[in-house]
């Protein structure tokens, strides 16, 4: 575990920031926070570790973390990425349109996964070359998307899909929820790209401090729309296995999903501030926050509390996040 | 350049404040919806227009002010919301406003103090921070109603948004009073300066001795009480509460403020631009629902305009650097 939570001696170079003790510290803490909820939970609740409560909370953290990998790279560059719920809904329904009228699985695959590239390559060029700020040309792409998906669904609502395309979002292999795969698959790729790869590098150090990575010959114009590509494109993987799992299309499909899937950045100790964070503490993230929702389920406490726990958690997050950089300073 | 000396010409002033394309958008649309919508002009719609921008002016005046220093506040749409039904309630509750808007107005004040405490002390990002109070607004709402309608809102209310003073809609007052209290509070207080020097910069006004953690938490206390008088008007106007009735509409403000060309990023505007961008956002919701363009899709229209005027924005930036 700790191997993969620092990163690499090039970014300490880059921010002088002594990062191996303190990423280790923020690890472990955040793994005991993960045990003691899990503690709580099944010394309070008899259906909590139920094999079907557990499978129900590894695929509800797949989805979310899938979501929140694609954003933990936008938010190392330091920037953030608050379209991705919107992302969902417009991909979501695009394919579900595709696959209800060629009934063609591969197709329609094809439109989740090229609508979440389409939307990051734009956020990614406004971002990058006309420099709008980040997370104002996100939440006007939150506010585009959500008016084209509901001009383009007319308020309808498209469900019953193909067996075959469903089993993405709630079918098993080998007793276990198949986007749980998806998730350790991605957990791979996501540690591989940042920690072993050139590109990955270069996201920290954009973030890091962009104009020494400018000076120090890294494409950053091109690193940021990388990264904004990125988070659309899992967004674009989510919002299929979301509408599998559904077996519905809405256009408000993805709406509460953008919060969640920020707060599981944040938790997983990815600073706003770029630079610092990994793919790792993003699952952690994912767990602790799906852990948290499904406690408050299995103890029958009103949903209406969701966003405001997640409100909560988002701040006191960052807050912490905060204080344990000062205490290293 | 700063907020726009007063004394100087009314086009030069347009320049100077970035708000010539805020002032154009605004004839075009007027323009285009005269011509394709035979109601536009009609006496009682151009007053529809100006009673329904009156509750989107008093969100984008401290939302202008938020921007200048260097801030944004996403949880305001839902902040007006929790104060929609909070004070919907409790009007049903007392039978009486006075009241109702008092405990509403302190809610509000205090959600804006936490706000403002959130950003400035634990050096939270501002989007981010308000990202996750819109959270917590947006549960409150919900938990307040149990996701129903509050109905049953004496008539009293209604008074503040289709009553009439001295011959004029009482919105329409509640609109000049509010834009003579912020140009006074911007341009003619040290407040202001103090405000403006937020987003410019942030080291002189340290310097100088002044606490500028004090002057950010003012700015969203304001936010927040501006907040609670728009739930007045907006309670008034759909005569109930409802636990989404404003969600969103921050973007509405922010929309105002950009297109009215105050500067993410460089404590540079003008509160005069952001009363044009209002006008402009009226307008054009207005003329799309005369011509039967859903909410959404309008809100999609004003997040391309959005996005162009800052890119704009962002191409004269490339050129001057």
């Amino acid at each position: 575990m700790t191997d993969h939570s620092a990163p690499s001696s090039n970014v300490q170079q880059v921010s002088g920031w002594s990062a191996l003790p303190n990423s280790v510290r923020v690890t472990l803490l955040r793994l005991i926070a993960l045990a003691l909820i899990v503690l709580t939970l099944s010394l309070t609740s008899e259906a909590f570790l139920t094999s079907n409560n557990v499978l129900n909370v590894l695929r509800q953290t797949a989805l979310l973390f899938l979501l929140a990998s694609g954003l933990t790279i936008v938010i190392l560059t330091a920037g953030l990425d608050l379209s991705v719920g919107a992302n969902i809904g417009l991909s979501a329904c695009l394919a579900a349109t595709i696959i209800k009228s060629t009934g063609s699985i591969s197709l329609a695959l094809l439109a989740g996964m090229g609508s979440g590239f389409l939307i990051g390559l734009i956020n990614g060029g406004l971002i990058a070359f006309l420099r709008i700020p980040p997370f104002i040309a996100t939440y006007g792409m939150l506010w585009i998307l959500h008016g084209v998906t509901y001009w383009f669904m007319g308020g309808e609502t498209i469900h019953g899909f193909p067996a075959d395309f469903r089993a993405i979002g709630s079918g098993y292999l080998w007793g276990i929820p198949i986007p749980v795969f998806l998730m350790l698959a991605f957990l791979l790729v996501g540690m591989i790209f940042l920690q072993r790869t050139r590109w990955g590098q270069d996201i920290y150090s954009v973030g890091a401090n962009r104009e020494a990575a400018r000076l120090s010959g890294i494409p950053v114009n091109s690193r940021l729309v990388l990264a904004y590509v990125m988070s659309g494109l899992m967004a674009g993987l989510a919002s299929l296995i979301f509408l599998a799992r559904l077996n519905s299309a809405e256009g408000d499909i993805g709406e509460a999903m953008t919060l969640p899937a920020i707060a599981a950045v944040l938790i997983g100790g990815t600073s706003l501030f770029g630079g610092v964070g990994t793919i790792t503490g993003t699952l952690i993230g994912a767990l602790i926050l799906t852990l948290v929702l499904n406690g408050m389920n299995l103890l029958s406490i009103n949903a209406s509390w969701q966003p405001l726990v997640t409100g909560v958690i988002v701040i006191a997050a960052v807050y912490f996040d905060n204080l344990s950089n000062k205490g290293d300073k | 350049m700063r907020v726009a000396d007063s004394s100087a010409g009314f086009i030069r002033q347009l320049q100077k404040g970035n708000s010539v394309g805020a002032s154009l958008l605004l004839l075009v649309l007027c323009l285009l919806f005269t011509v394709f919508s035979e109601n536009f002009t009609s006496a009682p719609n151009l007053i529809n227009i100006v009673k329904q921008s009156t509750i989107l002016l008093l969100l984008a005046l401290p939302m202008t002010l938020i921007i200048l220093s260097e801030g944004i506040d996403l949880s305001m749409g839902a902040l007006l919301t929790l104060a929609n039904v909070v004070l919907a309630s409790l009007v049903i509750k007392f039978g009486v406003l006075w009241p109702a808007f008092l405990l509403v107005l302190i809610l509000c004040a205090f959600f804006g103090w936490a706000n403002g405490l959130i950003i400035s002390k634990l050096h939270i990002p501002p989007f981010v921070a308000t990202l996750g109070t819109l959270g917590i607004a947006q549960g409150g709402a919900l938990l307040v109603t149990d996701g129903q309608s509050v109905v049953g809102i004496p008539p009293e209310i209604l008074y503040f948004y289709s009553g009439e003073w001295m011959g004029m809609a009482m919105p329409f007052w509640i609109a000049i009073v509010a834009c003579a209290v912020f140009h006074v509070l911007l341009s003619h207080t040290p407040w202001g300066n103090h405000v403006i020097a937020l987003g410019g910069n942030r080291e002189a006004l340290t310097l100088a001795g002044i606490k500028a953690d004090w002057v950010l938490i003012s700015v969203y206390v304001l936010s927040g009480v501006m907040c609670a008088i728009a739930a007045v008007l907006l309670t008034a106007r759909i005569s109930s509460g409802h636990p989404t009735a404003a969600l969103g509409m921050e973007f509405d403000a922010i929309a105002a403020v950009a297109l009215g060309g105050t500067s993410f990023e460089k404590g540079k505007g003008w509160l005069w631009g952001t009363v044009i961008g209002v006008l402009a956002v009226g307008v054009l919701r207005n003329g799309l629902n005369l011509m039967g363009v859903p909410s959404a899709v309008q809100v999609a229209a004003i997040g391309i305009l959005v996005i162009l005027a800052l890119m704009v924005d962002g191409l004269r930036d490339k050129q001057n650097d």
